[in-house]
């Protein structure tokens, strides 16, 4: 086992020379000059343009920025952003708000997305089963600027219970109306795999089994089926939960979340290379780490998986 | 030039806006009466700056506002756009050319240290050397000696005569210098402000009604905390207990904090509550002219586009467009048809220009025109007008098109491009192909500053190369004549040219759009469309 | 059928025909031989919510095949600002947009694209997802280690980015094949981890090790065995983000790096109207109701399909 993990951590190191390759080469592809859009609808003075491109290194190939970076990242240094601002301090301060509030979009997908996709499931074709299916795919239908607008209108505005936008220092409780828009994307795909499961796993012989040992339903459902349920809906909340530290760009802006979505999409719009590749960095190793976590978990849910070979 | 460009995905985006009104209040509120509690911080919506906060190197409006609030130039607007003295004691010249500026007496930043000549002349040397790659060093590009090739240290055509005055020399008149004074870029420096420029952009100390709350008051992506500066004496004094700008990345997140009472004034609406905020905010809000001439430029290298067949064809792409419709129903009123190539909140604006009927809809004429045109060489193609997809122009540039199709019967097409960098460059370097979106926020309220770096031949901003020999000389003696109104007149006459030969095709002039809580009164909007802070009282 | 025991054997246990196992355990050996795709055919067509669904889809794909049949109304042109945001008249029956287009048409028009991009997208991502989270998952040690990690390079690229960039590269060739390659590219690793996921399952199952000891060829194990049993969460996976898929268009048309404006799609439509949500919201429901039949139909047939491929559920009811 520790044998597997250390094998694991070890392949890190070339995923990240190829995703830092990989969105270097795509910003240096970004079409448009960076520098010229500093000065907005003004042009500036082509010895301005050429001495700044100096200083963002932009004059050079890009094999040799991308060297330039990786050699800078090695002493610590991640760089600046075009506002002068340090890339480790942007990162410092956007990272812990995406990472709490995608860690509370994941959970309330993860409570209410596996209760209803168990009794789903376990009602199969019932009333519930059928209203369940009509809700989750009202709002997958549902792009999510209109249901963040209509969540923010009435529970921020019309019944006041929550603020309308993430307050100074992003306090937990302002985060909880836009984790819940966040959840309700995934929702859908997590009700719908948790239901698929549990019937496949309710027809199983172990089930069967279990039901003719005379065990009870509060037993066989808990134990039995949702456990052995798990597995596609475990992989598929790891994946949502890394979606969610660069995706949610829309949220963030319309509850105005100081967080990595929004502030990445800038960059990249900016043509910032040095802003996104550290966030994408980061972003690699967290769903390289959680990815982890979750094989390891596939062995604690079905003993049957082993990796120690 | 001040940028506004905010882009989130799905939000769509007002392009800037505000300013000076008609009506209301004349300029400054009332401080004899002071309705609110003189402790009670105003909060107000921005967007994080993009440099760091330094004066010359501010060129986008999420800075400018807070620049505006902690730094006092020599001159200041007021709401209508007139300039008057704040740290200038005055402002003196014969020739145009020639300016012998005197400060007030005993003026001090906010950490105690003198508002000095050589506070204004140090900065100002610092902003044009071109060594020094700061955004709004084109401000200073009229002042003796001043070069884009090489770096100038020391102008010489600033002098410093004592600690309260110093001398600007120009390259040639320019009677309308005065008015720029007000602008961010000509703030003065505290000594030793540039010995560390990054340092100082963190922590700015300036000489306005406003300073920061202390070290580390700007906290980034979210907000910046300032508080009243009690040094500050002058006639912008504030009468509320600070300013506590939040940031946001979308108009529509800031509408709901105001909606939802986290925030006292809002100087944006979005776009999906323009047809609602009025009825929502009743007696709370503003919509009024603004210093913000939008267009789309036609360069004259296109086919089909120059000689005779271009007049006609720009005659008659102008008169397809239905302006009253377009700015009714896509902005709901927000923009106002254009009358000229300027904005009426400037000094000497007239719809009066003859030639300016061109901008009027006039379907028949139109197709008449363009059948005219196709005569000489028939049209083919699409008429496409590109645009940058982050900045909420779909919208109208959509509705354009299927005007000109409707009316002149030919195919027509947003182009758009997905960031400002990728238009931006395509438009520089003269590759782009199509007409494209194309505007003007003025930098200083003068009538000059909408034509010169626009439809002057090489000038900075003229992007579609557009030359005219009439224009320039008129644009010349304009700029040299000492009288506005004879100043004016030239201006004038230049624009009744562009009616004739539209480099650009007007479309409309921006409004400022706000809206405010029931907690503070006194709100007004300057002529740059960012409301006059100092003035606004709140009750608690 | 008759005994097959000798008059005088003894019985322990209830004759074979006495019990109900006989009837599981007996083969049809006059019937074709029966495996099981032809298994989930017989099974399929009783069920209504096949034919409800296929219906469906049938019409979705002749709407978006021939929308001539259904309007003739042109879409993008006649567009009125007169009639900005207005509601239902005479040939108009769903009213206007806010540029003044004809809602209902646009609505048929823009059927092909958004069909389009949803089913290309969606197959790209299945056939990706299958093809790296199968392998990964069966044969497990560096194959895993590369096709995993390779998964995750292109799951961390923020696809923002990447759709900018691959469609200003490709910008003259922005039609509906690049539009859903951008999209299609770097949504594929999160079918391929759950599908990865079930395998590592499925793999160690009884069946498997059976066919093994057969002497079963390991892909054919692969292909005929562990692959139709991991399959569910696949089918649940890709028939939802055909959805997604739709409304990713709609990004990415907003952002500037979508098909051309003369080209129309639902999602294009959805994401114009979000102006007008206060004030005509009906703009944008119209198109996403469309969306959402659509997305239902695929969503009710997958569920047929992951059902009928399941033999134990089959033989529950």
């Amino acid at each position: 086992m520790a044998g597997y993990i250390l094998r694991r951590l070890l392949q890190a190191i070339p995923v990240l020379l190829g995703t830092t390759f990989l969105i270097y080469f795509m910003v240096f592809a970004m079409p448009g000059d960076p520098i010229v859009a500093l000065f907005g609808d003004k042009t500036p003075p082509p010895s301005v343009i050429e001495s700044l491109r100096e200083r963002y290194h932009l004059d050079q190939p890009f094999i040799v920025q991308y060297f330039i970076f990786l050699g800078n990242i090695f002493r610590g240094d991640l760089g600046v952003s075009f506002s002068g601002q340090p890339v480790s301090e942007i990162l410092m301060a956007t990272f812990p708000v995406t990472l709490r509030l995608a860690a509370m979009a994941v959970f309330f997908e993860m409570v209410a997305g596996i209760t209803i996709g168990l009794v789903s499931g376990l009602r199969k074709g019932g009333i519930f089963d059928a209203s369940a299916l009509v809700v989750s795919l009202i709002l997958i239908s549902l792009p999510i600027f209109v249901l963040a607008f209509v969540m923010q209108w009435f529970f921020g505005i019309y019944l006041g219970w929550f603020r309308t936008t993430v307050g100074p220092g992003a306090p937990t409780q302002d985060l909880i109306l836009p984790a819940i828009v966040l959840a309700t994307i995934s929702f859908a795909q997590i009700v719908r795999l948790t239901r698929a499961s549990v019937i496949e796993t309710g027809g199983q012989d172990f089930v069967r089994t279990a039901a003719s040992k005379g065990l009870s339903r509060n037993r066989i459902v808990p134990v039995h089926i949702l456990r052995n349920s798990l597995i596609p809906v475990v992989t598929y909340l790891a994946v949502d939960f890394g979606t969610l530290m660069v995706g949610a760009t829309v949220t963030e802006g319309i509850f105005n979340v100081p967080g990595v979505g929004r502030t990445l999409y800038q960059a990249i719009i900016r043509g910032e290379g040095p802003t996104v590749v550290s966030f994408v960095t980061i972003m690699v190793l967290i769903y390289l780490v959680v990815n982890l976590l979750v094989d390891l978990l596939y062995a604690v849910l079905d003993p049957r998986i082993r990796y120690a070979k | 030039m001040k940028i506004k460009r905010i882009g989130v995905a799905a939000i769509a985006l007002a392009a800037a806006g505000a300013l000076a009104l008609s009506g209301c209040t004349s300029g400054g509120a009332d401080p004899s009466a002071p309705a609110g509690d003189a402790t009670a911080v105003i909060t107000t919506n921005g967007s994080e700056p993009q440099n760091p906060l330094i004066p010359t190197n501010t060129n986008e409006v999420g800075g400018g506002k807070i620049l505006d609030a902690i730094f006092a130039g020599l001159v200041y607007y007021d709401a209508k756009g007139a300039a008057h003295n704040d740290v200038a004691e005055s402002i003196e010249t014969d020739d145009a050319q020639n300016y012998t500026i005197t400060l007030k007496a005993d003026q001090t930043f906010s950490d105690g240290s003198p508002v000095t000549a050589n506070s204004f002349v140090d900065a100002w040397n610092y902003g044009a050397d071109t060594a020094n790659e700061q955004l709004s060093q084109y401000f200073f590009e009229s002042i003796e000696g001043f070069s884009y090739d090489e770096s100038v240290p020391e102008l010489p055509g600033l002098e410093v005569v004592d600690d309260t005055t110093f001398t600007v020399a120009l390259k040639q008149p320019e009677s309308d210098f005065p008015l720029r004074l007000g602008y961010s870029a000509f703030y003065p420096l505290p000594e030793g402000a540039l010995d560390d420029p990054a340092a100082f952009g963190e922590n700015p100390v300036g000489n306005g009604p406003y300073m920061l709350d202390g070290e580390g008051a700007w906290k980034h992506n979210e907000k910046i905390d300032l508080v009243i500066n009690p040094d500050y004496d002058g006639p912008r004094k504030a009468v509320n207990g600070g300013l506590s700008i939040i940031f946001y990345a979308s108009q529509d997140a800031a509408y709901a904090d105001l909606q939802g009472g986290n925030l006292d004034v809002l100087d944006a609406i979005p776009d999906s509550a323009l047809e609602t905020f009025e009825d929502e905010f009743a007696d709370r809000s503003v919509t009024q002219a603004a210093a913000i001439f939008q267009s789309f430029t036609i360069p004259a290298r296109l086919p089909h586009f120059s000689g005779e067949e271009g007049n006609l064809r720009r005659q008659a792409i102008s008169l397809a467009i239905n302006r009253e419709e377009i700015t009714d129903v896509i902005f709901a009123g927000t923009r106002t048809p254009a009358h000229d190539f300027t904005s009426p909140v400037i000094d000497g604006y007239s719809e009066e220009i003859p030639g300016s009927e061109v901008l009027e809809y006039n379907p028949d004429e139109a197709k008449k025109l363009w059948a005219e045109a196709d005569a000489i060489a028939p049209w083919d193609g699409t008429f496409k007008i590109a645009y940058n997809a982050d900045g909420g122009h779909q919208a109208w540039v959509d509705a354009v098109s299927n005007g000109l199709k409707n009316t002149l019967g030919i195919d027509a097409s947003g182009d758009p491009y997905p960031t400002f960098a990728e238009a931006r460059t395509k438009i520089t370097d003269r590759t782009i192909q199509t007409a494209f979106r194309s505007g003007w926020q003025a930098d200083y309220p003068a009538l000059f500053n909408f034509l010169g770096p626009l439809y002057g031949t090489g000038a900075g901003s003229n992007d579609g190369d557009y030359s005219n020999p009439e224009v320039d000389t008129l644009l010349k003696e304009g700029l040299a004549e000492t009288d506005i109104a004879a100043a004016n007149e030239k201006f004038q006459a230049a624009q009744e040219i562009l009616f004739q030969d539209l480099p650009v095709v007007p479309l409309w002039y921006s409004t400022v759009n706000g809206a405010w809580s029931e907690l503070v009164n006194d709100v007004e909007f300057g002529w740059n469309s960012v409301p006059l802070y100092y003035q606004i009282t709140k009750s608690e | 059928m008759q005994s097959n025991t000798r008059p005088d054997q003894q019985h322990f246990v209830a004759p074979l025909d006495e019990t109900p196992l006989v009837a599981i355990d007996s083969v049809k050996a006059e019937g074709k031989p029966s495996n099981l795709w032809t298994d989930a055919w017989n099974d399929v067509r009783k069920r209504p919510m096949f034919w409800i669904s296929s219906v469906l889809i049938l019409l979705v794909v002749v709407v978006a095949l021939f929308p001539g049949w259904f309007t003739q109304t042109p879409p993008n042109n006649d567009c009125l600002l007169a009639n900005s945001n207005g509601g239902p008249t005479d040939g108009h029956p769903l009213g206007f947009t806010k540029q003044g287009c004809d809602i209902y048409s646009r609505i048929i028009h823009g059927t092909s694209t958004s069909l389009a991009v949803g089913i290309i997208v969606t197959s790209l991502v299945a056939i990706l997802g299958v093809v790296f989270g199968a392998f990964a998952g069966f044969y497990g040690g560096w194959l895993d280690a590369v096709l995993s990690r390779l998964g995750d390079i292109f799951f961390s690229i923020p696809y923002i980015l990447a759709a900018v960039v691959i469609m200003s590269v490709l910008s003259g060739y922005r039609n509906v094949w690049v539009i859903s390659l951008a999209i299609g590219l770097f949504a594929w690793p999160a079918t391929a981890r759950v599908l990865r996921a079930e395998i590592l399952r499925v793999k160690n199952a009884d069946f498997v090790m059976a066919s093994t000891a057969l002497g079963v060829s390991r892909f054919r194990i692969l292909l005929r065995h562990v692959l139709p049993n991991s399959i569910a969460p696949v089918i649940v996976i890709t028939t939802i983000s055909l959805a997604s898929a739709i409304v990713a268009e709609a990004t990415l048309s907003f952002l500037g790096v979508g098909l051309p404006t003369n080209i129309m799609s639902w999602g294009n439509d959805i994401s114009q109207a979000q102006t007008s949500l206060r004030t005509a919201p009906q703009t944008l429901i119209l198109p996403s109701i469309a969306l959402s039949v659509t997305v239902l139909s695929f969503i009710m047939l997958g569920e047929v399909v992951r059902d009928a491929l399941d033999p134990k559920a089959r033989a529950q009811r």
